[in-house]
């Protein structure tokens, strides 16, 4: 393998993790790649970034600018960037990765997974209907092309859907109605985290001002929504729900859903490190330290791919992960390491002081993540049904990885991410197991489905490169 | 339907959209260019024929897979629009029969 294949430290993501941590390791002189399937630095938070405009800009705010100096100085800081490169298998002697024209390998001594965040599947009946799109989605084609439909109806829970809705409104763009599935008890549990949370006021500002500015709208917004169903005959044409007042209906072709967000697993499942579950966060995450080392020695996670926190923890922490590798290789020693990770440690304690709040607040509710209903597809890709789920159950599967030969459900391209915390969650509630004891699909390598031809490429391009470079 | 907020300063260039062509901004993310065009369905599932559209936009879903010069499977979200291309709606039956033949 050639020199430039070998580093000390891969990260797998260019999200304000991947890029704060190059940056980091960069500044201990550490060789550093960065390997991402987008093809500009940013992640989702920050996507496109580099290039929206001082209109789009205003149009998505403060947060979202803020990351532009932040992809300068990862373009600046000398490591190796493989942009719209799949990462399909990684271990502890590296990584493979494969791109439309080709792919490769890199050796490393540590790989940092930045995998970020993605949402939450909300399984509700139609949730499959093309016009059905995630709030997430609506907001990346907002970002990354300023492309917008009028009329759409934004439905469920979380911070991100009152904030798309509000970037909406800021650039004109008509919503015809906002379904609030917080469930009305949040407030109650939420209430306790209340002072820690004051400690940040910035940000609870920031999310009473989007509130308060879509109420002033005059866009109807319907709360306490207990049920939600998209209908429609090959495209989306209404949205029925139930509410206290009763049940409702209105036409339209757009619809936006949202239900939080949880860490994208894929490579840290496949990696094979330690899970746990999160009841705080409805989640599974890697087991990390406060550096984000996994069970696995040669593996680190930080940022919302290890447990959601936002985007300005998301680089503290990959800043801390760098510090940490730096330290691990002996670049570093322990008076230098406590000394660079004082500063960022502190300030991450600062951000997450709002977290517990935020997650009691919009806590997703149980009947928007757990189908009651036999005919609602949990699994897209196989189209597998809660009610298959349901009768496996009854038959004795006894998993998740079992289901897969019962259902085929997990089975598809996305390889389970958009079914593998309703079939955990769905099990549990079935059988009364708790959703650690369920347990979460293991992912194999590849990651993602590659052709053949892509691994038979790769193999054959190493052959040429080991003769070239004897 | 989606429409563009302001029309960029990338150049114009032609995609042809299941035999039709379309113009689009070169560079363009091409899941969000179909949209704005209308393409629908993206693609059909295997399993049952549904049609499907761009779900997550970020990679995740796979909903946006669509036939890209000739090649079935690819992600439109991932990409972005160059000149010449073709896009064609991928029927999930077909592209399982292509797959089993090629085995
Ligand atoms: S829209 Fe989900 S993978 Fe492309």
């Amino acid at each position: 393998m050639s020199d430039a294949n070998c580093v000390d430290l891969a990260i797998v993501g260019s999200g304000p993790v991947g890029m704060a941590a190059a940056i980091a390791a960069r500044r201990h002189g550490l060789k550093v790649a960065v390997v991402d399937e987008q093809p500009a630095p940013g992640g989702q938070i920050y996507r496109d970034v580099e290039t929206a405009d001082a209109g789009r800009g205003a149009i998505l705010g403060a947060d979202y600018v803020a990351g532009r100096s932040l992809a300068e100085a990862f373009r600046e800081s000398g490591a190796s960037y493989y942009p719209s490169a799949t990462v399909w298998r990684l271990a502890s002697d590296g990584l493979s990765w494969s791109a439309p024209a080709g792919g490769g390998e890199i050796a490393a001594e540590r790989i940092l997974v930045a995998g970020g965040a993605m949402e939450r599947p909300f399984p509700v009946k139609g949730w499959t209907l093309p016009g059905v799109m995630t709030a997430g989605a609506a907001q990346i084609l907002l970002k990354s092309e300023g492309v917008v439909a009028d009329d759409a109806v934004f439905i469920g829970c979380g911070p991100l859907l009152a904030l798309v809705a509000c970037q909406y409104l800021n650039a004109g763009v008509r919503i015809r109605a906002i379904l609030d599935t917080t469930p009305p008890q949040n407030r109650m549990a939420a209430l306790p985290h209340l002072p820690r949370a004051l400690a940040a006021p910035g940000m609870l500002a920031k999310g009473v001002g989007m509130l308060a500015r879509i109420a002033a709208s005059p866009v109807a917004v319907s709360r306490r929504v207990e049920s939600v169903e998209l209908m429609g005959e090959g495209h989306l044409a209404a949205v029925r729900w139930r509410d206290p007042q009763g049940s409702h209906e209105i036409e339209t072709e757009r619809a936006f859903l949202h239900q939080g967000i949880i860490p994208n697993l894929n490579m840290t499942m496949a990696a094979g490190c330690r899970h746990v579950w999160d009841e705080r966060q409805l989640a599974f995450r890697p087991e990390t330290d406060v550096f984000g080392r996994t069970s696995l020695a040669w593996l680190l996670s930080a940022g919302d791919g290890a447990g959601i926190a936002g985007a300005k923890t998301a680089a503290l922490s990959g800043e801390i992960a760098a510090h940490a590798v730096a330290y691990d290789l002996e670049r570093l020693d322990t008076p230098s390491f406590e000394a660079a990770t004082r500063l960022p440690l502190n300030a991450r304690r600062r951000e997450l002081a709002l977290r517990p709040f935020l997650d009691a607040l919009y806590r997703p509710a149980q009947g928007m993540r757990v189908p009651e209903d036999d005919d609602v597809v949990v699994c897209r890709c196989e189209e597998v049904r809660r009610g298959e789920i349901a009768r496996a159950v009854a038959e004795g599967c006894p998993g998740p990885n079992q289901l897969k030969s019962f259902t085929r459900a997990g089975m598809g391209p996305c390889q389970g991410r958009l079914c593998g915390h309703t079939v955990v969650e769905t099990i549990a509630a079935l059988t009364g197991a708790a959703p650690e004891a369920v347990g979460y699909y293991r992912s194999r390598m590849p990651v993602k489905p590659v052709t053949v031809g892509e691994i038979a490429g790769l193999s054959f391009e190493n052959n040429l490169r080991e003769k070239s470079h004897g | 339907m989606f429409r563009r907020l302001e029309t960029g300063a990338r150049g114009r260039v032609t995609v042809n959209v299941d035999g039709r062509p379309v113009e689009m901004e070169e560079g363009a993310n091409l899941a969000a260019a179909l949209l704005e065009a209308g393409f629908s369905p993206f693609r059909t599932t295997p399993a049952s024929g549904a049609p499907r559209e761009p779900y997550c936009m970020m990679g995740v879903c796979f909903d946006c897979l669509a036939i890209v010069d000739n090649v079935p499977n690819r992600q439109t979200c991932l990409e972005r629009v160059r000149a010449g291309m073709t896009v064609e709606i991928q029927d999930g039956a077909a592209a399982v029969a292509k797959a089993e033949e090629e085995l």
